[in-house]
């Protein structure tokens, strides 16, 4: 399911938050609303951390990652390094990149098999988002906007991208993601997906702008109708079985 | 970019519209024009009625603050007038107005309705347009002329008095002409024809001085002005002023004698001191007929010594001309060409006497012609500027122009083939009577003598063809070439509009 709430009165909550199928990252608001949303559809089964990075709460446009592990800016410091590695489960690698285009969220967009990234990035950042998060990588832009990280979010199961978005920019982004993919948009028509809403395999959280229509949208290209946590389980045990067969 | 690159083909693909649902290309909004339309409404705060201001006298709008602007029903200028009226507006609201166009209504309706295409742009970029319609209503209110008007037609603001100390009305005539071409006096109520002048009045003081204006670049003027207050409101700080401008113009006209004071004569490089005056503009040129020298005067260096001619036109005698001796090749001094001459000539009226003497007038003089001029010899002048210059020894005549007068004869009676206009003038108590008639007819002839014997004259007038004229089959060729006349391409066709307008056009011939 799709869910709508607000960050301090910003509907970017995919600035202020960072959604993995591992763990999710909210920054530290004045309020709990913010917190206690992500708290309560999450909590029983992935850990919600509270953190800021370097300083800062726009967390979301700064980290990368998926359920591998995640990557933060050079600007971190040594104790929200701590805070993060001691917070986030054991298999999580977090790690730190020296990198200059340091908004690592706005340059980098992935799922837990594949990423999208800046084209400027350097290739030593580029082997280290192959090694850490465990994807292939590739450099690519969306619409002509060369933050891939800002103006599409994907899970394992679909993916949401700018809707300038050419028809064959689509067909050849879901060929390299092998998710389907759709040009939409969020928050009443806005073209920044990704700082409208976050994403995993089977929940959303999109900013309380969100039409119905959008929000529709959403849940159809991500598969959140019949997505649960458990529903992936299932599926996962099935498969297994049938190869135990 | 290199032409043989291969460039990915770009389809646009579709989005659903975050309001509604709708299938749609994507814009800025990512909205559908509906949804766009019921969510913005880019008109909201512009004015839909007005209220403008009609004089039904004069049939003009005003323009605030206080101008007021003739138009017509669904005339162009009525559009712009009623688009500046909700400019401020579309200025205010950042609204870009990309069209405008009148709806019919009655004309008695007192409603004008005007629609309006805007443009602006809303929501991260997407430009929306929107056209709506504007209703302005005509509120009858005199404007101040009128209101004048009303109270009494007769009355004037400002007077320009145009006077010119000089026997003669040439220059009046001729000024006539170039204020007819110029539509000059279009916004006089009254032109009064005065002795030595004429009086114009306007209901504008700024009308006045424009006048004036045009005035002084035509002829060498100097006006003073005064006014008179005619009433006053202490209370609100209003002064109701008549004003004068006294607007006179230098009595030295063109073909007079002047002997130049030292002074002047001194500053012009010791030009003269007998010169003749060769053309008035808004300077006076200046010719020294024995060294073909010229020079210019404008208004401000004339008014400062201000000096009179010493003969006029007036006293112009006939010369016969008995030989010509050429003495310096021809010489072109501002756009006309002399050549320096010594002359044998005499009286007409007295043989007994043989002048020989200088003239600047070698080139179109010969044995046997007649020649105007001015007769130092008999002249018995008094001028103050001449006694100033001790040892001077006079020339026995001065030469000025040719005469035609002999050739001119057989002419006599007949109508010209051109006709001039005329301003509608008022004539004052002090110029009527049978005498005076006759003097102004003459002179007036006289005048259209000179425009066609100069053709630097009428460079500046419209001479209008005369429709009456037959040329008669009688005119010999030999004729023709004799006397000068206006060349038939230099007249204009007269713009005719209806019968009834006929009576209006007083013309002279």
């Amino acid at each position: 399911m799709a869910t709508r709430l607000q960050f301090e009165n910003s509907c970017e909550v995919g600035v202020f938050s960072k959604l993995t199928n591992a763990y999710c990252l909210v920054a530290i608001g004045g309020s709990e609303n913010f917190y206690s949303t992500f708290e309560s559809e999450l909590a029983d089964v992935i850990p919600v951390v509270k953190t800021s990075i370097a300083g800062t709460r726009i967390i979301g446009r700064l980290c990368a990652g998926n359920k591998n592990g995640l990557l933060v800016p050079h600007t971190t410091t040594d104790q929200e390094l701590q805070h993060l590695r001691n917070s986030l489960p054991d298999q999580v690698v977090v790690q730190r990149i020296e990198e200059k285009l340091s908004a690592l969220g706005n340059c980098i967009a992935c799922n837990d098999h594949v990423a999208l990234t800046h084209t400027d990035l350097d290739r030593e950042t580029e082997e280290i988002i192959a090694d850490v998060l465990g994807v292939e990588v590739f450099r690519q832009t969306i619409a002509g906007n060369i933050l891939v990280g800002s103006y599409c979010a994907f899970s394992n199961r679909g993916g949401l991208v700018h809707p300038h978005t050419s028809i064959e920019d689509l067909d050849e982004l879901s060929t390299l993601l092998q998710v389907p993919l759709v040009a939409g948009t969020i928050n009443r028509g806005s073209e920044v997906i990704a700082a409208g809403m976050t994403v995993n395999d089977w929940t959303a959280f999109c900013g309380s702008d969100t039409t119905a229509t959008e929000l529709s949208v959403i849940e159809n290209v991500f598969k959140l109708r019949e997505a649960q946590p458990s529903a992936i389980v299932d599926e996962m045990r099935k498969s297994l079985i049938d190869t135990y067969v | 970019m290199a032409a043989n690159m291969f460039v990915v083909p770009q389809t646009v693909g579709t989005v659903l519209c975050c309001k509604c649902g709708v299938l749609m290309a994507p814009n800025p909004a990512n909205m559908c024009v509906t949804c766009l339309r019921s969510e913005v409404d880019i008109t909201e705060g512009l004015r839909k009625h007005v209220i403008i201001m009609y004089c039904p006298e004069c049939e003009s709008y005003l323009q605030p603050p206080k101008t007021w602007m003739k138009a017509q029903l669904e005339s162009k200028e009525l559009l712009t007038f009623c688009v500046k009226r909700v400019d401020p507006d579309l200025k205010k609201f950042k609204v870009r107005l990309v069209n405008a166009e009148f709806i019919w209504t009655e004309p008695h309706s007192k409603r004008i309705k005007v629609k309006l295409k805007v443009q602006k742009e809303v929501l991260n970029g997407a430009i929306l347009e929107q056209s709506y319609v504007v209703e302005y209503v005509q509120q009858d209110h005199m404007c101040e002329s009128c209101t004048r008007y009303q109270a009494n037609p007769d009355q004037w603001v400002a007077s320009v008095q145009l006077r010119q100390r000089v026997s003669h009305r040439r220059t009046f005539f001729y000024l006539e002409q170039l204020i007819l071409k110029h539509d000059a006096a279009a916004h006089a109520i009254k032109i009064k024809q005065m002795d030595q002048g004429i009086d114009f009045f306007f209901a504008n003081r700024s009308h006045a001085m424009k006048f004036v204006e045009f005035l002084g670049k035509v002829a060498p003027t100097r006006y003073r002005n005064d006014k008179q207050l005619v009433s006053h409101d202490p209370k609100s700080n209003n002064y109701n002023y008549k004003y004068t401008f006294s607007v006179e113009i230098s009595p030295v006209c063109r073909e007079d004698l002047i002997c130049l004071p030292p002074k002047v004569a001194a500053s012009l490089g010791n030009i003269g001191p007998l010169v003749i005056c060769t053309k008035v503009t808004n300077n006076i040129a200046l010719l020294d007929p024995f060294t073909l020298r010229q020079c210019f005067l404008d208004s401000e260096q004339y008014w400062r010594h201000s000096f009179k001619s010493l003969l006029g036109s007036r006293q112009l005698v006939e010369y016969d001309v008995f030989n010509i001796e050429v003495v310096s090749p021809e010489v072109n001094i501002g756009g006309s060409k002399y050549v320096l001459a010594d002359a044998e000539v005499a009286r007409v009226t007295d043989y007994g006497k043989l002048f020989y003497i200088r003239t600047h007038l070698g080139h179109i003089l010969k044995p046997g012609d007649r020649a105007l001029g001015f007769d130092l010899y008999g002249a018995n002048s008094n001028d103050m500027e001449l006694d100033k210059y001790k040892g001077l020894v006079l020339p026995e005549a001065i030469l000025i122009k040719k005469s035609y007068e002999e050739k001119r004869q057989k002419k006599r009676g007949k109508p010209r083939p051109w006709k001039l206009k005329s301003l509608d003038m008022e004539a004052d108590e002090s110029t009527r009577g049978r005498g005076h008639e006759e003097k102004m007819n003459s002179e007036y002839e006289e005048f259209l003598r000179d425009l066609e014997e100069n053709p630097e004259l009428r460079f500046n007038l419209s001479l209008y063809r005369n429709k009456d004229y037959q040329p008669s089959e009688m005119a010999s060729v030999s004729d023709v070439d004799d006397v000068p006349s206006v060349p038939l391409e230099e007249l204009l066709a007269e713009l005719e509009l209806s019968e009834q307008e006929d009576g209006e056009d007083s013309m002279k011939e």
